[in-house]
Parts: structure tokens; C-alpha cells; sequence
């Protein structure tokens, strides 16, 4: 794997100084976050479970990768997030009610508001990755000193969208940073089957842009490594792309049963190395946290938690024929009978609900 | 047996029979596919005839191109037909056209499935219907089982066809729908329809999943006294009109119901057709129930655009009280 970013060991010893990289307290604000997003997450999926939420994208393992990313980012950046990035756009002001809307299959979970544009979550494998290049050519074009950060998983980086936009990024010296969340897994196929490069930013190599490995279970290493990136790109100095070396530790959905397919001593293995476990074992050493204080801390974020669900229940539903209503500008007259044909269907639907 | 059970089982019985033919796509071979459509298979004729390929449709899409030509028989799955698009570059340009651009000399004996549709409440991209967009590329041909018995039939054909099929599989009767199917190695034959249910009143076109909604109504309106005559289209392309004109001169009256949306659908076709050829056969305009010309709402709306038993005896009274 060669060199990889690392700060903190399993154990929760520092093996590398980063007191340029953040304040102590600035690591534990990064905790803190990715206490919440793991709890938030389990909460979704027990929602799911329970047919409260539609098909759910875990994030856990995956804390460090989103809070860290998020931290780095500053406002005028833009993110172009995929399907996995509740953490990041947590960091970006998202709400969970947003996050529960989109999964729960209502559209008003991608209109929140953003301050600089970012991105709704990408479905559709790697596209996402053209799309922020396409951003980044504006940036340069209007020579703003603003940077866009790209998500995407290890099984993205097999498709064409993802070469050619770094290609592009490489020829054209764009402020784009790719971060590459290589949790080992794309659905049941493994990385070794996904490419037969030794690293993913290898890949990097081919379109002339620097690449750099992390430990994407290191919120520190990934921070510093997104942090510096970004600025790379916001000086002009072109893309980067970032391989965070992480472990998809829940099934890839849940509507996946990744015991069909994943050993279970490799997954053991995984929560040894999970990103949560060494972080608090670092401040409860440095005395910045106590068991106490977690107990406290998941309490409130319990009850953040519990809003944000009570907020997406009491959402009043999206009327049906607003299917019609952001399709255009202006929708065009010929749809204007369908859309009353969609109102009529829809009383009537109700009518015989109640009925 | 559940269509998805006889999926496989043609899968198995053709891999069995053929050995050039071969499956691939993403996470076919040791998840058994997303919805276990090729469960076994690798197990059984191991991973040189059952690959999992790296994530990249583009790819899947020409690969398959590539070995039809040297004589294999590939059966390559999109997890979703939404996620078709990255291959399209290859189906419409290379796979539809191999034969005619080399005037015969090479082929394209391929299968590209899809699970399609809605009502499954999937997140974005898993639950449109765009089998028009295949239907309008010349030297493809365009399948849609509806019934286990009619895909394993028709997939055996597909498989056996020699030139490239789009085989889409309705993913809402994918468990739901079941009979008894037997495991004979006999092919349906492609570019047929299926007539369900005869009936006097009314000619309803439709496939896929809808053809369960369609019977229920059809079961409906007889109580009413009005007798629907069910024709599964099943081949979307080529279209079967003889079967369709040869029932409209019982009925005179045409419903073709399609969950894809209205405009340039499959739908229009058939109507256009109908009007060219069986024009004087009409005693009513013929008339379409399709999805709306949106794009399909996420799962909390996807009921009120999916096309309900209500909504197809509604339009067939209306039919024939307005005719
Ligand atoms: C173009 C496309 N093909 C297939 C899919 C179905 N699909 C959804 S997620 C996924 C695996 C993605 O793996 P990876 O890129 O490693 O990201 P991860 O989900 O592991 O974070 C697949 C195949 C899709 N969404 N888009």
C-alpha cells in the first residue's frame, strides 16, 4: 500500500505530531459529530427496519472520511457528494430531516439550502465525478479562489466518468479534489476485483495528478490531507486525488446481506481499525473525555436525533402533482392536462383511502 | 414458481445445454445478482462462465459486443435498467449494428437483462420504464416477460436468438407472480403475443408488470358485463400486430396500457399502427393509459403514478360508454 497518512494508531497512540493540524479541541468537536452521524445512522436503519424509511445507505465506518471531509471544506467550497455522504453534508449544514426525506422518497430531501451550490447525492455510479469537474472549469473560468471536493467509492473508480474527469482535471489544472472512499467493498465485489492497480491512486498517476493515501479511519489524517488539497486547488495548483483506506462495516443497503458474501474474521478485523474506537481512546488518554461524558454526549445527540425524526414525521406530504412542478421552468401547456389529470387521480385515491 | 426462479432456471438449463453461452455484470457470480436472478450459477459452471466484472456498464455493455462475435452467447445483467445508460454508446451503435455494418459477416447473439419498473419503492434511477428508448433502435429486439412461464420461454429464446435481445424483467412481480413451470428447454417464440383472456368489448394491450392489474380489471368489468380481451405484448419489438388487428375485429375498441411514461412510448406506436392498418376496424378511438410524462417520483408519490386496477376499468367504461 506504501505510505499512508496516519496519526493516530489503533491504539489510540499519536504516531506522528499534528499540532499544525488542529487544536485539541477542534478533535474533539470532530468526535463529537462522528458520535452523532454513527448513532444517526443506526437510527435510520432501525427506521428502515421498520418501514418508516425507504432503502438506506449505512455510513458506518465511514465517520471519519464524512466529518473530516466536511471540517476541510470551507463555505464557497462546493461539494458533489454520492449516495453515502449524509456525514459530509451533515458538516455542511444538511439537516437529517433532509437526509430522512431523500431516503424516506420525498424530492425536498435535495432542496436544502447550501451556500454555495452544492451538489444533491448521485445515484448513478461515478457521474457525480464529471459533474464536479465541469464546477471546477467555472471556478477557474471566473478565476474564484474556491475548490470542489468530489465523492465517490472504490467500485467508481473502475468506470469511465471517473478517468476521463480526472484526465480532464489533470489537463485542464482544475481546483478539483477526488476523494476516493475505498471501504474495500462495492456491493459483493471486492477491491481486488475491481482493479488489479496495487492503489487506486495509481489511477492518478495516468492523468498527471498527484495522489495521496490515507487513513481514512484517521479523522486527523483525513482532515490534514483534504485540508491541503483543497488549498492546493484553490491556489491554482491543480486537482489531487485521495485514497482514504477505510471498511464498509455494515451491509452495502439495507436491502443487502453482506454475510452472503464478506468473511467474518475480515470484518472482525475491520472494527478493530474502525474509526471511532482509537479517537476516544485518544481523549479519554489526553484527559479531553470521559466515559461519563460520552454517556452524556450520546444522550444529546439522542434527543437531536429524535427531533430530526419527529420533524420528518410531522412533514407535511409533497402534494402529488408536484411531480409536475419542478420538471421545467415553466411547465409546458400540453402537461397542463396531465397535471390535473394527476390531481384528479390523486383526490380520488384519497377519497378511496378514506372510504 | 416466481419469475425470478425462472430466470435462473432458463439461465441454468441454456448454460447447461450451450456451453458458449456466458453470464456477466456486476455481482452476479458470488452474491448470485441484487436480486438473485443468477444464485447457483457460479457454483455450478464456475467463475469462467459466471464473472463478476468491475463496476462499469460502458464496459459490460461492449465486452459482451466483443464475445458475441467471437461466437459466445453472453448474457450480461444491468443491476437496474436505469443504470443501462453508461452502455447505451454500445448497444445502439455496436451491438444493434454489427450484423448490418458488416453485411452479415459478424454478430451479435447477446442478451443485455435489466430488472425494470416501478412499485418497489427503490431509491432514484431503479424504478423508471424506458423500453422505448430500445424499441427505437433499429436491429435491436426488445422482451418483456410477464408471467415465470413466459421468461423462462422467452429467455431461452432471447438466449438463442442471434442477434442481440434487451430482456426486461418486471421487477414488482419479480416474487409476487408465480406458477408452475417446466423445466423443458422449450422456447417461446420472440416477435409473438400472448392473447391472456379472450374477450368481445375491448382489446387491452399492455406487459410487464401491469398484465396482473389488467386481468384483475378484466375480472372486474365482466361482473359489469364487458368482456376485455387480454393480449400480453411481450415482444415490444418487433411488435406482433397481427395478433392485436385480429382482436380488434372482435372488439373495435383498443386500450393499450403502458407504465412508462406517454409521450413517444410504445403506446403511441401501437395506436399509429392501428391506425395505419386497422383503421376501419375501430369503432371508438383507441385510446392509451400510461404513466405521466414525469419523471418517477421517489417512493413516497410512486403510487400516483403507477397505474392502479381502478384506473383501467375506468378508462375501459369510459371506452365504452363514450362508444
Ligand atoms: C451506474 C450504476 N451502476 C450500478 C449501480 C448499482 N450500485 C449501487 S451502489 C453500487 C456499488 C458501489 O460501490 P462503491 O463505488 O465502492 O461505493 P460504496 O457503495 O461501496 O461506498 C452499485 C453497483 C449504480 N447505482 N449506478
Amino acid at each position: 500500500m506504501g505510505e499512508m497518512l496516519r496519526y493516530l494508531a489503533l491504539d489510540g497512540t499519536s504516531v506522528k505530531d499534528w499540532s499544525t493540524v488542529m487544536s485539541s479541541a477542534y478533535l474533539l468537536k470532530l468526535y463529537q459529530h462522528m458520535v452523532l452521524v454513527r448513532l444517526y445512522d443506526k437510527k435510520a436503519i432501525a427506521l428502515q427496519r421498520t418501514g418508516q424509511l425507504g432503502t438506506y445507505p449505512s455510513h458506518l465506518g465511514a465517520e471519519a472520511i464524512g466529518i473530516g471531509t466536511g471540517a476541510a471544506l470551507e463555505d464557497h467550497d462546493t461539494l458533489i457528494p454520492y449516495y453515502r455522504d449524509m456525514p459530509v453534508q451533515w458538516m455542511r449544514g444538511v439537516s437529517m430531516t433532509h437526509n430522512l426525506l431523500y431516503w424516506g422518497g420525498d424530492e425536498r430531501g435535495s432542496d436544502f439550502p447550501s451556500l454555495s451550490g452544492d451538489f444533491p447525492f448521485c445515484v448513478p455510479i461515478a457521474t457525480q465525478c464529471t459533474h464536479a469537474v465541469g464546477v471546477a472549469t467555472a471556478m477557474k473560468l471566473r478565476h474564484q479562489r474556491s475548490a470542489v471536493l468530489v465523492n465517490l467509492g472504490d467500485g467508481a473508480t473502475s468506470k469511465g466518468d471517473f478517468s476521463e474527469s480526472i484526465n480532464l482535471a489533470g489537463v485542464w489544472q482544475l481546483p478539483v479534489v477526488f476523494v476516493i472512499n475505498n471501504n474495500q467493498w462495492a456491493i459483493s465485489v471486492p477491491r481486488k476485483l475491481q482493479s488489479a492497480a496495487l492503489t487506486l491512486i495509481d489511477k492518478a498517476k495516468g492523468a498527471g495528478i498527484p495522489g495521496v493515501s490515507v487513513d481514512g479511519n484517521d479523522v486527523i489524517a483525513v482532515y490534514d490531507s483534504v485540508k491541503e488539497a483543497l488549498q492546493r486547488a484553490r491556489r491554482g495548483l491543480g486537482a489531487t486525488v485521495i485514497e482514504m483506506h477505510s471498511y464498509r462495516l455494515s451491509d452495502h443497503t439495507t436491502a443487502d446481506d453482506a454475510s452472503r458474501y464478506r468473511p467474518e474474521e475480515e470484518l472482525k478485523a475491520a472494527w478493530q481499525a474502525e474509526p471511532l474506537l482509537r479517537l476516544k481512546q485518544y481523549l479519554i488518554n489526553a484527559r479531553l473525555w470521559t466515559d461519563s461524558k460520552q454517556h452524556e454526549w450520546e444522550q444529546s445527540c439522542g434527543r437531536v436525533i429524535e427531533d430530526a425524526v419527529a420533524q420528518y414525521h410531522a412533514t407535511m406530504p409533497q402534494a402529488p402533482e408536484s411531480a409536475f412542478d419542478h420538471l421545467y421552468a415553466e411547465l409546458p401547456q400540453e402537461l397542463h392536462q396531465q397535471r390535473d389529470a394527476l390531481i384528479q387521480k390523486a383526490m380520488r385515491m384519497e377519497a378511496d383511502n378514506d372510504g | 414458481m416466481s419469475l425470478l426462479e425462472a430466470v435462473n432456471m432458463a439461465l441454468d438449463y441454456e448454460m447447461s445445454r450451450d456451453p458458449n453461452v456466458v453470464v456477466l455484470g456486476e455481482d452476479v457470480a458470488e452474491n448470485g445478482g441484487v436480486f438473485r436472478a443468477t444464485q447457483g450459477l457460479k457454483q455450478k459452471f464456475g467463475f469462467k462462465r459466471v464473472m463478476d466484472t468491475p463496476l462499469a456498464e460502458a464496459m459490460i455493455g461492449g465486452v459482451a459486443v466483443g464475445m458475441a462475435a467471437q461466437g459466445l452467447r453472453p448474457v450480461a445483467e444491468f443491476q437496474f435498467q436505469g443504470f443501462v445508460f453508461p452502455a447505451m454508446e454500445h448497444i445502439v451503435c455496436h451491438a444493434a449494428r454489427l450484423r448490418n455494418r458488416t453485411r452479415g459477416r459478424l454478430s451479435c447473439p447477446l442478451v443485455y437483462r435489466a430488472p425494470f419498473g416501478g412499485g418497489i419503492h427503490a431509491p432514484e434511477h431503479h424504478s423508471e420504464s424506458v423500453e422505448a428508448l430500445f424499441a427505437h433502435t433499429p436491429g435491436l429486439q426488445v422482451v418483456i416477460p410477464s408471467s415465470p412461464q413466459r421468461a423462462y420461454g422467452l429467455l431461452l429464446a432471447a438466449i438463442r436468438s442471434n442477434d442481440p435481445v434487451m430482456f426486461f424483467e418486471p421487477k414488482r412481480i419479480y416474487r409476487t407472480v408465480k406458477s408452475s413451470v417446466e423445466n423443458n428447454g422449450l422456447a417461446l417464440p420472440l416477435g409473438q403475443s400472448f392473447v391472456l383472456k379472450a374477450g368481445r368489448d375491448i382489446t387491452l394491450v399492455t406487459w410487464g408488470a401491469l398484465v396482473v392489474e389488467a386481468m384483475q380489471a378484466a375480472t372486474q368489468m365482466a361482473d359489469q358485463g364487458i368482456d376485455i380481451e387480454v393480449i400480453d405484448l411481450a415482444s415490444i419489438k418487433p411488435i406482433d400486430m397481427a395478433t392485436i388487428l385480429q382482436s380488434l375485429r372482435k372488439t373495435g375498441r383498443l386500450l393499450v396500457v403502458h407504465e412508462a411514461v406517454k409521450t413517444c412510448g410504445v403506446g403511441a406506436e401501437l395506436l399509429a399502427r392501428v391506425a395505419e392498418e386497422g383503421m376501419c376496424l375501430l369503432k371508438a378511438p383507441p385510446v392509451r393509459l400510461t404513466g405521466f410524462d414525469t419523471v418517477m417520483p421517489y417512493a413516497k408519490n410512486e403510487a400516483y403514478n403507477l397505474i392502479s386496477v381502478g384506473d383501467i376499468v375506468e378508462k375501459s367504461a369510459q371506452l365504452m360508454e363514450d362508444w
